[in-house]
C-alpha cells in the first residue's frame, strides 16, 4: 500500500521528495508539509520512509497479511551506520532487526562524481558508459577473472 | 537612538495607561487564541490520550523523577536549542527568531510599565527586533522548502505565512518607527496594525506552536523512554547487547560515527 505522511510530524524538509524515485513525493503549496501525491504510482520502495528525519512517513500493510494492529516501522541510522526494524504482530508478537547499511564511514569509498573531470563530447556519443571499459576490464584479453583484472572480493558491504 | 525607550517619547501623544492596556489585551489575546485553538483541534484531548495510551503499552513504567528529568531534557535540548531542527540553517534561523522575538516582547513589556527603564533596556529591544529580522528574513528569503527547495517566488503568500510575515512586519516597522523618531505618526499606526494581527491571529496562525511543540517534544521522549517510542524500533548499534548480534559483526571495527549519510547536503535535487 503506498506511502503516508502523519502532517503533523512532517516537517517539510524536502529529503522524501529529493530521494522518491518515482517522484510523487511534493510538498503541499498551501500547508508546507510533504504528501504523496499519486498513491498508485507508489512502489512501496520505503525509500522515504527510512530517509524522513522526523518518521512522519508510514505505509499502510496490505489487509491480508497485514491486518489492523500490525505495525512495521523503521529507523536508518546513518550516523551509526545501521537500519532498524520492528515488526509488532497484532497478536502482541513483536520482532526486531538491526542491520548494517555500510561498513565504511559516508564519502570514503565511494567516487566523488563532483572531483571527476566532465565528460568529453567523444565520450558521451560513445556507447560506453561511465568509467568504462576501465572498469570492466573490457579492453584487456584473456580470460576475465578477478584476480587477472587485479581486484580482490571484499568482504561485507562497501558503498 | 538605540538607548531611548522609544514608548517613553511617545506618552506625550498617547496616555501610558492607553498602552498598557494595549500590551494586556495582547497577553490576553494570546491566552484566548491559544485555548480556542486547543478546544477547536482537541489537541489536549489527543495529547492526553495519547499518553494513557503509551502508558498504558509502556513496556516499563516511568516514576515521577524520571518524568522531570525528561522535562529537564525537553526544556534544555528542544526548546531553549531547538534541537528538532536537523538542517542546521533552519536551526540557526529559528534561535535567532525565537530568542529575538523574546528579547522584543519582554523589552517592550518592560519599557512600557516603566518609561524609566535603563538604557540597557532600549538596547535590548533594538537587538531582539534585529534578531527577529535577520532570523525571519533569512528564513523567508532563502531557508524555507518553497524558495530554498520548490523554487516558488519568496512573495508568493499563503495564509500559513501569517505568523511569520505578522511577526517580521512588527518588528521590521517597530524599528523604522523608532528610528524615524518614534511618536504617533504613521509608522506607528502601521506598526501597531501588524501587532494587533500578530497577537490577535493566533487560532489562524502559527503562533501557538510555541506551546505545542514543547509539549509533543515530551511526548516524544516520554514514549522513547517508556519503550514504545510510537513503535518505532528502539535498538540501536552502541547497545553492548545489540554488538553481540550476528548481524553487527561487519560493523565491529567501524567507527560509531559514521558521519551524515544523505543528510550530508541539502535536500535540493528536485
Amino acid at each position: 500500500m503506498p506511502t503516508f505522511v502523519y502532517m503533523t510530524r512532517c516537517d517539510g524538509c524536502g529529503h522524501c521528495v529529493d530521494i522518491c524515485p518515482s517522484d510523487i513525493m511534493h510538498i503541499d503549496k498551501t500547508y508546507r508539509r510533504a504528501y504523496n501525491i499519486e498513491p498508485n504510482m507508489c512502489w512501496e520502495c520505503y525509500s522515504c520512509v527510512k530517509a524522513c528525519p522526523q518518521h512522519a512517513i508510514d505505509v499502510r500493510g496490505y489487509a491480508d497479511f497485514a491486518p489492523l494492529g500490525h505495525s512495521v516501522r523503521v529507523h536508518r541510522d546513518e550516523q551509526k551506520g545501521t537500519i532498524a526494524w520492528r515488526i509488532k504482530f497484532r497478536n502482541g508478537t513483536e520482532k526486531n532487526f538491526l542491520s548494517p547499511i555500510t561498513t565504511k564511514p559516508w564519502g570514503q569509498a565511494i567516487p566523488k562524481l563532483a572531483d571527476v573531470p566532465a565528460p568529453s563530447k567523444e565520450m558521451r556519443d560513445s556507447q560506453l558508459l561511465y568509467d568504462e571499459p576501465k572498469s570492466i576490464r573490457l579492453d584487456d584479453g584473456g580470460l576475465h577473472t578477478l584476480q587477472a583484472a587485479g581486484l580482490t572480493l571484499k568482504k561485507g558491504v562497501v558503498y | 537612538m538605540f538607548s531611548i525607550n522609544p514608548f517613553a517619547a511617545l506618552s506625550a501623544t498617547l496616555s501610558p495607561a492607553v498602552m498598557q492596556a494595549y500590551v494586556v489585551v495582547m497577553f490576553l489575546l494570546v491566552i484566548a487564541g491559544t485555548l480556542f485553538d486547543v478546544v477547536h483541534k482537541g489537541s489536549a484531548k489527543y495529547f492526553f490520550q495519547n499518553m494513557r495510551k503509551s502508558k498504558a503499552k509502556g513496556a516499563r513504567p516511568l516514576g515521577g523523577g524520571e518524568l522531570v528529568s525528561i522535562a529537564v531534557q525537553t526544556a534544555v535540548v528542544d526548546v531553549l536549542a531547538s534541537g528538532e531542527f536537523c538542517n542546521p540553517r533552519r536551526r540557526v534561523a529559528h534561535l535567532l527568531g525565537m530568542y529575538g522575538f523574546v528579547l522584543y516582547v519582554l523589552a517592550t513589556v518592560v519599557m512600557v510599565f516603566n518609561p524609566a527603564a535603563g538604557a540597557i533596556w532600549a538596547q535590548l529591544w533594538w537587538l531582539g527586533g534585529l534578531m527577529v529580522c535577520v532570523g525571519g528574513y533569512w528564513f523567508w528569503f532563502f531557508i524555507r522548502v518553497d524558495v530554498a527547495a520548490e523554487g516558488n517566488s519568496p512573495f508568493r503568500v499563503v495564509k500559513a505565512d501569517l505568523f511569520i510575515l505578522s511577526m517580521l512586519a512588527s518588528a521590521t516597522l517597530g524599528l523604522v518607527w523608532a528610528a524615524t523618531g518614534g511618536g504617533a505618526g504613521v509608522w506607528f499606526g502601521l506598526y501597531i496594525l501588524a501587532t494587533t494581527i500578530l497577537f490577535g491571529s493566533v487560532p489562524w496562525s502559527k503562533f501557538a506552536h510555541m506551546f505545542f511543540k514543547p509539549a509533543a517534544a515530551f511526548e516524544k521522549r516520554v514514549t522513547r523512554a517508556d519503550g514504545t517510542a510510537e513503535n518505532l524500533p528502539t535498538q540501536t548499534r552502541d547497545d553492548p547487547e545489540q554488538q553481540k548480534r550476528h548481524s553487527m559483526e561487519l560493523l565491529q571495527n567501524a567507527p560509531m560515527d559514521m558521519g551524515l549519510g544523505i543528510k550530508r547536503e541539502a535536500p535540493r535535487h528536485y
